[in-house]
């Protein structure tokens, strides 16, 4: 339970820690990073607001330990695109309006990314299959699969 | 622009608010601060705002700076609830627009020489058609103008000289919130900050009695405080794994005294009855009689158990205190209302605290949001001049929060010979709907104050009149022209499990209760449902609405009882005031229930953002799907036993029907609230939905697995 000083790849950056090893890796993010994108909403891996990508893969932040992310390459919303320069994905949000409160928005666009990614013209079931771990309380799911939809148009047509 | 000649009374929260820059201030390098004390919950009424402002105004909307809401300066506009917001703040600021923009028009008629009626506005700039010469609002305005009581002399526009009201204005927030930028109270960083956790007890009735070496967890690494005031346990330290840590460190080593006593779940309707209770008729219409025979009678019972708000983003608040005075940034709906009570709990006088309303994840009525507000403050107290942090983990969230209360609804209708309604009863027993801060003379709702050692008391619970909405009779009166009507409230004043405001409040069981058996005495008279609606409701708002979601949801070619598809409506006028909204569903019965589709109409007079609207109503339908289908709040004797999203399953992407919504715009008529109205409607048409394929009638909500198989034995 000392710290450890630890190197995470984020966002094509290395970053250096000095962190309690066991800390999960959403906490090193939001308050060592500074990048408040992915969220706490359960602490438990169940409802993907903290959903990153690592390696290619979505995976919950929340309850695994920043330790098992050295070596590996750690992509958050915050390295998609920004306000002025938002990646098609965000955009799609944007141009469908599909947010509500918001707060399950930045865990849904990564854990689409990670679908467009290895599978650039998914079908609605894929997009909510893909979705299944990700909870939106607000009732935006319609919204939201159509945004990855135009986004899925948008990317294929780059 | 027009002056009206009589002194009007002041609109909406400008009657309590006068004062015109606590609304609106032109700053000199030409934004314009708009102060609503309406908050952003995620239903985008600041966008909306946002674009009153800029059409009263005759500004661009890029010149407009949202203000959030706060306690030193802004209007005081109560809570943020009940779907008010259009209806109190837009036509609050509509005015005070109008009289700024009126008033700096007279100001450089005056200058240029000429009459106001042939001065034009663009985008702040004023000038004559036809001439040369122009001014500015930011040059004609003078320090301290609008530190007046506003007069309500200038009429805000009419409909045809709309340019942003009405039309789909992109939501202001959401390129921040997809971009990943900090945009809610949980991301908010002050210099020296410091992270708390509240250890809660384990049930209502515990408290608590000892700590095993409390000493070793003050040693725990990065412990600036342990918190311990009676049966409040809370750990400061400098980083958020630590606080984390140390909590759970402190958990395991309390030992409580648990007296906790609930009902059992499965009795815990007919419990509810045997409890002490007040019995109000809050309707009578008729003499009583029916004036036509009763032809057939027709009973049922209804049950809606206890739902969370289950907010995605556990409640959070940041607090610090200065020279003996707390400055806190909360997610709360009423940021006075909260100080009201913070008052009494922390023992200083109202103006020493201030409360700023940062947002959060949305809350759909009151969630633990004041609660944490109240621990933030209570923590931070401990350690003056220091930021703290406070984040409810997704256990104190499904625990402590306060939930939409269980009820019952007894329904009595009698029909004549020709199929027409001529007696009605409802009978409903329930729980207060809001234990919201701020109302009460004596206590706190406030939980933490319960758990101090020297405690405040709850305060007694109260109704809210129908004639403010309702509470648990809020949509309890048909909207249907009915000769007699009898509504019977049960308010019972002991609650066993802890409730407050949740979306519509008592609307979705009674529009689900009432909604079912107007598909049952359809059948009785033989009449189609929607025909059967119809041959009731004069009010042509509500037939449109009802027509229009029928006709877009193909009801002519609705399948008939196959066994495994079925479609279904539902309506209500939300508080017989508000939004009208008629819901279609489709349903499909395979190893469990599915809705495939669901079709809304929604009439909201004039719609100040139509895509707002249809946001809000989307999302009120799937969220009222997800209740309807899987909710119930599980709890056993000894207390809540909601912990995790496998306690409490929501509907996810792979369950959602497809949705669409039929907004009907009639900007001839008033706004009126929204976010509310798809909630009881959608349990109905579900439910009838389901009736109709397979031929039972399930009453008792969640339609789950088990309670479809009872019905059907």
């Amino acid at each position: 339970m000392t710290d450890k000083t630890l190197t995470l790849a984020v966002n094509g950056s290395n970053h250096t820690v000095q962190c309690d090893p066991d800390t999960p890796l959403l906490y090193i993010l939001r308050n060592e990073l500074s990048l408040k994108g992915a969220r706490y909403g359960c602490g438990q891996g169940q409802c993907g607001a903290c959903t990153v990508i690592v390696d290619g893969k979505p995976v919950q932040s929340c309850n695994v330990p920043v330790a098992d992310f050295t070596g590996k390459s750690i992509t958050t919303i915050e390295g998609l695109g920004t306000i002025d320069a938002p990646h098609p994905l965000q955009q799609a949000f944007i141009d469908e309006q599909a947010a509500q409160c918001g707060y399950c928005v930045t865990g849904i666009v990564m854990s689409a990314k990670a679908l467009l990614d290895v599978n650039p013209k998914p079908t609605r079931s894929e997009i909510t299959a893909a979705l299944r771990d990700n909870l939106c309380r607000c009732g935006t799911h319609a919204r939201i699969i159509r945004a990855v939809e135009r986004a899925a148009v948008a990317m294929s047509s780059r | 622009m027009s002056r009206t000649n009589e002194s009007s009374p002041l609109p909406g929260s400008l009657s309590v608010n006068p004062t015109l820059d606590q609304w609106v201030r032109l700053a000199p390098e030409g934004s314009v601060t708009v102060s609503p004390g309406k908050v952003d919950i995620g239903q985008g009424i600041s966008t909306a705002l946002a674009q009153i402002a800029a059409d009263e105004l005759d500004v661009s909307l890029a010149r407009i700076v949202m203000k959030p809401a706060d306690t030193m300066n802004g209007p005081n506009e109560e809570m943020t609830s009940s779907s008010l917001s259009i209806e109190h703040s837009g036509i609050a600021i509509r005015y005070a627009c109008a009289e700024i923009r009126g008033t700096l028009l007279h100001k450089a008629a005056e200058r240029l020489g000429v009459s106001a009626e042939r001065l034009t506005v663009d985008d702040g700039v004023i000038s004559q058609t036809g001439g040369q010469r122009k001014l500015t609002y930011w040059e004609l305005v003078e320090p301290g103008m609008f530190h007046r009581a506003a007069t309500a002399q200038f009429q805000p526009k009419s409909p045809d000289e709309f340019r942003l009201i009405g039309t789909d204005v992109p939501r202001l927030d959401i390129p921040a919130k997809v971009t990943g930028r900090p945009s809610y109270v949980h991301d908010m960083v002050l210099p020296g900050m410091l992270h708390a956790r509240v250890v809660r007890p384990p049930s209502y009735e515990a408290r608590l009695v000892s700590i095993d070496d409390e000493a070793a967890v003050r040693a725990m690494p990065g412990m600036v405080e342990l918190v311990r005031d009676g049966s409040f346990l809370a750990v400061v330290c400098v980083k958020e794994e630590q606080a984390m840590r140390a909590a759970r460190a402190l958990r395991n080593r309390a030992k409580w005294d648990d007296r906790t006593a609930l009902p059992e779940q499965a009795a815990v309707y007919e419990h509810l009855k045997t409890l002490p209770q007040q019995v109000h008729v809050v309707h009578e219409k008729g003499d009583g009689a029916p004036k036509t025979p009763a032809a057939q009678t027709l009973k049922a019972s209804f049950t809606k158990p206890y739902i969370a708000h289950a907010s995605i983003g556990p409640s959070c608040a940041v607090a610090v205190w200065n020279d003996g005075k707390p400055t806190i940034w909360s997610h709360t709906q009423g940021i006075f209302p909260l100080r009201v009570d913070l008052s009494k709990v922390l023992r200083l006088p109202e103006p020493e605290i201030t409360v700023i309303h940062a947002e959060g994840a949305g809350c759909y009525g009151h969630n633990g949001a004041d609660d944490a507000a109240l621990d933030a403050a209570l923590v931070a107290r401990t350690v003056p001049g220091k930021p703290v942090k406070l984040q409810w983990s997704r256990e104190d969230e499904f625990q402590w929060e306060p939930f939409g209360p269980a009820m019952s609804v007894e329904l009595t209708a009698a029909l004549d010979g020709a199929g027409n309604i001529v007696d009605w009863t409802h009978e409903l027993w329930s729980n207060t709907q809001s234990t919201r801060p701020g109302r009460q003379p004596e206590g706190t709702w406030l939980m933490a104050g319960w758990h101090l050692a020297d405690p405040l008391p709850k305060p007694p619970p109260r109704m809210i009149p129908l004639a403010s909405g309702g509470g648990s009779d809020r949509n309890a009166v048909p909207l249907y022209d009915l000769p007699n009507a009898k509504v019977i409230h049960h308010f019972i004043t002991e609650m066993p499990v802890r409730v407050s405001a949740l979306r519509s409040l008592g609307a979705f069981a009674n529009v689900f209760a009432i909604e079912t058996f107007m598909d049952e005495l359809a059948e009785a008279a033989g009449v189609d449902p929607v025909e059967f609606r119809l041959r009731h409701m004069k009010d042509k708002r509500a037939r449109a609405v009802i027509e229009a979601a029928a006709d877009r949801a193909g009801w002519k070619g609705r399948p008939t009882g196959d066994g495994t598809t079925g479609m279904g409506i539902g309506f209500a006028q939300y508080k017989n005031k508000q939004s009208y909204c008629a819901v279609v569903a489709e349903i499909s019965l395979e190893a469990d229930l599915r809705v495939t589709r669901c079709v809304a109409a929604v009439e909201s007079g004039l719609a100040i953002n139509p895509d707002g609207i249809i946001n809000q109503t989307e999302g009120g339908v799937i969220q009222a799907v997800s209740w309807t289908l899987k909710e119930a709040v599980p709890f056993d004797r000894s207390g809540v036993r909601c912990m995790t999203w496998d306690d409490y399953p929501i509907l996810r992407f792979d369950e959602v029907p497809e949705v669409e919504v039929v907004l009907i715009d009639r900007p001839d008529q008033k706004s009126l609230g929204a976010g509310e109205a798809a909630q009881g409607p959608t349990g109905a048409a579900i439910a009838n939905a389901l009736a109709q394929a397979i031929g039972v009638r399930v009453r008792d909500l969640p339609l789950s697995r088990d309670q479809i198989a009872k019905a059907l034995v």
